[in-house]
């Protein structure tokens, strides 16, 4: 792969809590790929149509409001049907762990929950993403 | 012991220790509070320069160092004010008894964020959040249901809303006249700050300016109508959530009082009519003499602000009077049980800083929502300082101490530094505008977490000390059926309101939103003619337009 990882950070729903998300994405960045953060307030749809306009590998989702089972999934739905399942998704915030399966399940490929260090969750995705692109 | 001969000791002392360091050295180089303030090795009276008594003054008196009143405690322990909401309004009644079956002494009210962001629930914006993190309100009808059989003369509210204030605060006076008690009698607190908003929370709606207008118009209606109301309470709390430091919280939010009073004053008001009621809210963190300094340095400072600022005479404007909430991101999703500790003494420390009312979190919020035996776990910690620990006895136990009264010195210099810097800005509002302030406290927290990722700063359970297996605490869960149910009682409410009435008073609204008339009186009509949050936020955001945060 000769060009950087593309990472979409992007809070869906109306929880305005974005210090990790802030923090991830600036970690991201710091371990060289290139970073677009959402803003606060984005629908599943909004975040969809810039992952595909931006051609980015991976979305990271961010939430601690609760909702993640409500928007996570929706997410994902949203690119299998706009043909473009390739991009990965994962997410973090406030997850209890008895909602993992249900996420994965849905497609979203891992959940990063509070206290993981920024650097396990780069090693990651650079992982799933060599994996992707079969290297 | 005399001077000279002390410093004689003092400097043998120094020699030794130096000798003993040669083999033995300290864990650190530099030890520093969370502020980056670097703390001595020992502090003496060589540290103060004798003027104690004149600078930090007596509890009661300016500046305020120890205290707002005299007595402190000793007359009247805080109120303790667990924040609660979840689902809908029925179900956080229900809690809301429990907890004062359970001995707390006043309500707090979370809302969901749609309601915080004036969303109806059947909003397409509002999916998935429904009752999430607080509770689900839509109409006047919901806030009945809410209230219900609470003596609304008997106990204080505080509502975490913001830019619908003026909506909820309208709901709660029309709760009030139904259950015969007039406005006058009515106490608590609406959060009312939006500049918090903008910099750390992000539940804003309209503009700076609109938004300035509508607290400004609260703060001139309540002066009028509801006297005994904390019109604002300035919130630190979020900012420090969002990773600043202790002392970026105190010049945040002293800051943003500065913008306030100074649109008040601009708006025509008197300053020692409305000061009174401005209340503040801090967060209570992890590094305990740094916050114990905090509170009584922010308390100091803003007597200052006040009085020289604004030339306040009423000893009342002069008081920062505040509720504090333990550190939410303090809280550890590992090994949950060990954040009681963490909140026992964040909440001693806030105590010890004379705090008016207190929150102390659950163990298990780092989670979810708290389960019933956590929020009672919770409030015991607090009940357990108020009534086991005799730390109430006296006033501002720790005054005199050398070392926190050099740190109080040391925050109030360092915040002021960074109340000039945004004054040369143009103010608090014109600096959010700017992402000043937004742009210190992420530099702040990319450090905390830096520090904490390299081991410099210990996280017990997370960086260190860790468990190979974590267990599974039962969590609470919002039942989904509720947001259900919520969107189903809010089309019946439209179905069976006179909806002609209802519009005549939000179109009033609106011509009055495009004038200059104070706003509280239209807000009140509507939510009488049981228009809801979304309306009446919709009417204003169609006068108004919506916040757009920069890039």
């Amino acid at each position: 792969m000769d060009r950087p990882i593309r990472v979409l950070v992007a809070k869906p729903g109306l929880d305005g809590h974005d210090r990790g998300a802030l923090i991830i994405a600036q970690s991201l960045r710091d371990e060289g790929m290139e970073v677009i953060y959402s803003g606060l307030r984005q629908s599943p749809a909004q975040i969809v149509a810039t992952a595909i306009q931006e051609d980015v590998d991976v979305i990271g989702l961010s939430c601690l409001s609760g909702a993640h089972n409500e928007l996570f999934p929706q997410v994902t739905r949203l690119l299998k049907e706009q043909g473009a399942k390739d991009i990965i998704v994962v997410g973090g915030g406030v997850i209890p762990q008895s909602d993992i399966p249900f996420l994965k399940e849905r497609g979203i490929q891992e959940i990063f929950t509070p206290g993981t260090p920024t650097k396990e969750t780069a090693e990651f995705i650079r992982r799933v993403v060599r994996e992707k692109e079969g290297i | 012991m005399t001077t000279g001969n002390f410093d004689e000791l003092y400097r043998e002392w120094e020699e030794k220790t130096r000798q003993l360091l040669e083999k033995y050295p300290e864990q650190r180089e530099r030890f520093e509070t969370l502020s980056g303030i670097e703390v001595k090795r020992l502090y003496t009276a060589r540290d103060r320069k004798g003027e104690e008594m004149e600078k930090i003054g007596f509890p009661g008196e300016y500046p305020y160092t120890r205290g707002i009143r005299p007595t402190m405690y000793r007359s009247r322990n805080w109120t303790m004010r667990q924040y609660a909401g979840f689902g809908s309004a029925a179900e956080t009644n229900r809690r809301f008894r429990y907890l004062l079956e359970q001995g707390q002494t006043g309500l707090s009210v979370a809302f969901d964020l749609p309601t915080q962001i004036g969303y109806d629930s059947d909003d397409p914006m509002a999916a998935g959040e429904v009752g999430k993190v607080g509770v689900a309100i839509d109409s006047l009808e919901d806030m009945e249901r809410l209230l219900e059989g609470i003596p609304l003369d008997q106990v204080s509210t505080s509502m975490t809303i913001n830019a619908p204030a003026s909506i909820l605060l309208a709901m709660y006076i029309a709760v009030g006249e139904k259950q015969g008690i007039p406005a006058e009698k009515l106490t608590g607190t609406i959060q009312n700050d939006i500049l918090k908003e903008y910099i750390a929370r992000g539940t804003y709606i309209f503009p700076p300016q609109p938004s300035m207008r509508l607290i400004t118009d609260i703060f001139a209606y309540c002066a009028e109508r509801v006297p005994r109301w904390n019109t604002i309470s300035i919130s630190g709390y979020h900012i420090r959530e969002a990773g600043s430091t202790a002392v970026q919280e105190v010049a945040f939010t002293l800051a943003d009082g500065i913008a306030y009073v100074h649109a008040a004053v601009e708006a025509g008001l008197d300053v020692d009519r409305f000061a009174p009621r401005l209340s503040f809210f801090f967060n209570a963190h992890n590094h305990f003499f740094e916050e114990v300094a905090k509170f009584r340095a922010a308390r100091r400072l803003w007597s200052r602000i006040m009085k020289e600022r604004f030339g306040a005479k009423n000893p009342r404007s002069l008081q920062l009077r505040f509720h504090t909430q333990t550190g939410g991101s303090t809280l550890t999703a590992q090994q949950p049980d060990n954040n009681i500790v963490r909140v026992t003494l964040q909440a001693l420390a806030a105590v010890l800083g004379g705090t008016q009312s207190l929150h102390t979190n659950a163990r298990d919020e780092a989670l979810a929502l708290p389960t019933e035996e956590s929020a009672r776990v919770a409030l015991r910690t607090q009940q357990i300082i108020a009534y086991e620990s005799g730390v109430t006895q006296t006033v501002d136990p720790m005054g005199g101490s050398w070392y926190l009264e050099t740190l109080t010195d040391e925050i109030e210099e360092r915040a002021l530094a960074y109340i000039e810097r945004i004054d040369e800005l143009g103010g608090a509002v014109a600096a959010v505008e700017q992402g000043y302030m937004q742009r210190e406290i992420q530099r702040a927290a990319l450090e905390t977490q830096k520090g904490i990722e390299s081991g410099e700063e210990v996280v017990v359970g997370v960086n260190r000390f860790r468990l190979d297996q974590e267990e599974q605490p039962e969590l609470y869960r919002v039942d989904p059926v509720l947001a259900r149910e919520q969107v189903e009682r809010l089309e019946s409410l439209r179905q069976r309101r006179n909806g002609e009435e209802t519009n005549r008073r939000l179109a009033a609204l609106k011509r009055g939103a495009e004038g200059t008339e104070n706003l509280m009186p239209l807000i009140l009509d509507a939510v009488r003619a049981y228009a809801t949050v979304g309306e009446i936020a919709n009417a204003l955001r169609e006068v108004f337009g919506e916040y757009e945060p920069i890039g």
